[in-house]
């Protein structure tokens, strides 16, 4: 099997703030094949968000990578062998400008804000292509323009119109729409997506699972999505990862996870949730609410809201580990977690 | 039948934007009885909430009547009008923007009971704000009377709200979006939270909502209604609703929705729209408005008659000439 297009090992990520250090991202490490799709899903607040920052150099000022490494791998389409590895975190000036967009491209999260209100879509997609070195000329904008039309019909809008247009002539759906459309512009091998339909309406909403779907069979990229909804998770991720409180405390694939959790969060937030098709008799909730990010907890940083805690669990880190082929999980009772559920069901 | 705690009579609502008349809710005509649980569900701009806002009195019908135990909200006087606007109590979405940053949470609590004399002097109003606290599952209660808000998680807060809204003995509640910013671990607890108020205290709820699986999962004993551009649709019990959804619309909507179940979601039928741009309610398409999208389209009639909301076939009440037609 070729190398995964995407490796973070270990990453930690903390904010400065006045109280002390906020530990958003705590030692995460996963890994994402090829054309593979991986859902980051959690609450608010869990340190998802972040995570995505960090992997494009986006962090703002007060926040600061306090180690572990992500590797990149570009390949060319088609082969098996690993073309150049490019470590991320040390990306500087050109390099760094060009792994974003032309390896990795990132779909923030309000689609309402991530536009410049003053420019039209053309200028968008011109301004893009000029910045990351990608066609410049007259004889290359035509082309540039081509492409891009030819994305924004991918993303099944009016390229003509949507050309021509400025974003607030556009509704929210087709605003992220543009913005998926623009992010495929240098062909990237790796989309982020952050909360990519949160805030839009169920139709609109249906309308950009499909078209990521189907740019993904088309253009075979890989996608890491951020998100708290489960159920586009459920829709749209190959493997899905929990976090919480920093951490990765369950990942496997989407199948295994949503069918067989083992980690008494997933499992209280899976069956938190109710769904149309299901008989929703036993939706539970996981009592208590997440830690504080500056003083976090001992032990399992669950350990507070665990009806399964006991001292081992107060005073020894978990660790994720490998309970079957493919799926770990970072609990010292995974083996009877389920048993959790009764509690959260009162 | 006994009378409705709620009547809409042809409510409709509009707004000026810009010196153009937006029509938010159009002819809606709904009974609520005491005790009843009631969703409404759609997309944002179907005038959900203002439906919502218009019961709880917090804003003036365009036309039409609002009638509560009969009497209308927009003449009510004196004793009749004190008692509806106790009657009937609102939670808002956003529970950070709700209650007031500077009151501890006893201060929230207590201002409305000593305001209406529900309870005489501080030893009875401390007493009864551990009382609401307990209801709301703020437990121990002590520990929550000196916070303040900034001090609470947003569901901690949520809880607030509702015992706020319950500190003058309401009949109704009106909870727009009420867990929607509430994280999801938790969700299932306000919501249980919500009918356990239904079965103790018989407070009715109206429960304002995007999300048609947790309108299922909480009016499942009750009724949904589903809007779609200021007007009703289809309105019926949940599982009809949910089961056998009449109007095209909201087979569009079922059909749409993401399941949190990998199989179940890869395995959905969609029905396809014929347009999926919403149009703008700055220019409602004739006759019925869901007809420029709508897959089940029959030509002149959609185009130029209004559907009117009526009795079909499984027992909910549908506006949309193919069922109508069906049944004659």
């Amino acid at each position: 099997m070729p190398e995964p297009v995407l490796s973070v090992r270990d990453l930690s990520i903390a904010y400065q703030a006045r109280r002390g250090q906020v530990q958003a991202v705590r030692n995460i490490s996963f890994d994402v094949e090829r054309g593979e799709s991986v859902a980051l899903i959690g609450e608010s607040g869990s340190g998802k968000t972040t995570v995505g920052l960090g992997l494009m150099h986006l962090l703002p000022t007060t926040a600061k990578v306090f180690g572990g490494s992500v590797i990149y791998r570009h390949h060319v389409n088609g082969s098996d062998s690993t073309g150049r590895e490019i470590e991320v975190l040390s990306l500087k000036g050109s390099n760094l400008r060009q792994f974003r967009w032309h390896e990795c491209a990132m779909v923030f999260q309000s689609a309402l804000n991530a536009l410049n209100p003053v420019l039209r879509i053309s200028e968008h997609f011109i301004d893009t292509a000029k910045a990351h070195g990608y066609l410049s000329g007259y004889q290359q904008t035509a082309e540039l323009q081509e492409r891009s039309l030819k994305l924004l019909s991918m993303v099944r809008l009016d390229p003509e119109r949507v050309w021509r247009s400025f974003p607030h002539e556009l509704s929210g759906g087709m605003r992220q729409r543009v913005l998926i459309a623009l992010a495929l512009l240098l062909e990237p091998q790796l989309l982020i997506l952050d909360e990519p339909t949160t805030a839009l309406d169920i139709l609109t909403q249906r309308n950009i699972i499909d078209v990521l779907k189907e740019l993904r069979q088309k253009l075979g990229f890989a996608m890491l999505f951020i998100s708290h909804d489960l159920a586009l998770a459920a829709e749209l991720a190959d493997r899905v990862a929990t976090v919480y409180a920093g951490e990765i405390i369950e990942i496997g694939n989407v199948r295994t996870v949503f069918r067989h959790p083992y980690h008494p969060y997933t499992i209280g937030l899976i069956k938190a949730v109710p769904t149309l098709t299901g008989d929703n008799a036993n939706l539970v909730s996981v009592p208590g609410s997440p830690p504080d990010l500056i003083q976090l907890p001992t032990g399992c940083k669950f350990h507070p809201r665990c009806p399964l805690a006991d001292d081992r669990c107060r005073r020894e880190e978990t660790k994720l580990t490998e309970v079957e082929a493919g799926h770990k999980v970072a609990c010292w009772h995974w083996t009877h977690a389920r048993e959790v559920l009764k509690t959260y069901q009162v | 039948m006994s009378e409705p705690l709620i009547a809409l009579e042809h409510v409709n609502r509009t707004f000026m934007v810009k010196g153009q008349t937006i029509k938010a809710v159009n002819d809606i005509n709904l009974n609520i009885s005491a005790g009843d649980i009631l969703c409404l569900v759609g997309e944002s701009g179907c005038g959900k909430t203002t439906t919502g806002k218009m019961i709880a009195g917090l804003l003036p019908t365009s036309s039409g009547r609002i009638l509560y135990r009969g009497k209308d909200i927009a003449t009510i006087k004196h004793s009749d009008r004190k008692e509806y606007r106790l009657g009937v109590q609102m939670v808002h979405q956003d529970p950070y923007a709700s209650l007031n940053p500077i009151q501890t949470v006893y201060q929230t609590l207590a201002a409305p009971l000593q305001h209406h004399s529900f309870t005489r002097g501080e030893a009875e109003t401390k007493r009864r704000v551990r009382e609401l606290l307990e209801i709301v599952d703020l437990t121990p209660p002590d520990d929550f009377l000196e916070k303040y808000p900034h001090q609470l998680s947003g569901g901690q807060r949520q809880r607030v709200s509702v015992a706020r809204a319950l500190t003058v003995h309401p009949k109704f509640i009106v909870a727009d979006e009420a867990v929607s910013m509430v994280d999801v671990s938790i969700r299932i607890s306000l919501l249980k939270m919500f009918t356990r108020l239904k079965d103790e205290m018989g407070v009715g709820v109206l429960l304002i909502t995007h999300d048609l699986a947790l309108a299922k999962y909480f009016a499942w004993g009750g009724r949904i209604g589903v809007m779609y551009l200021g007007r009703l649709v289809e309105i019926g019990s949940a599982r009809e609703v949910v089961n056998h959804p009449q109007h095209p619309y909201t087979e569009v909507l079922l059909s749409a929705i993401p399941e949190a179940d990998p199989d179940a979601t890869r395995a959905k039928k969609r029905i396809e729209l014929r347009s999926s741009d919403m149009p703008s309610l700055l220019q409602l398409p004739t006759g019925c408005t869901f007809h420029p999208r709508c897959p089940a389209f029959m030509g002149e009639v959609c185009e130029k008659v209004v559907p009117p909301l009526e009795k079909a076939d499984w027992g909910s009440d549908v506006a949309c000439h193919l069922v109508q037609s069906h049944e004659s």
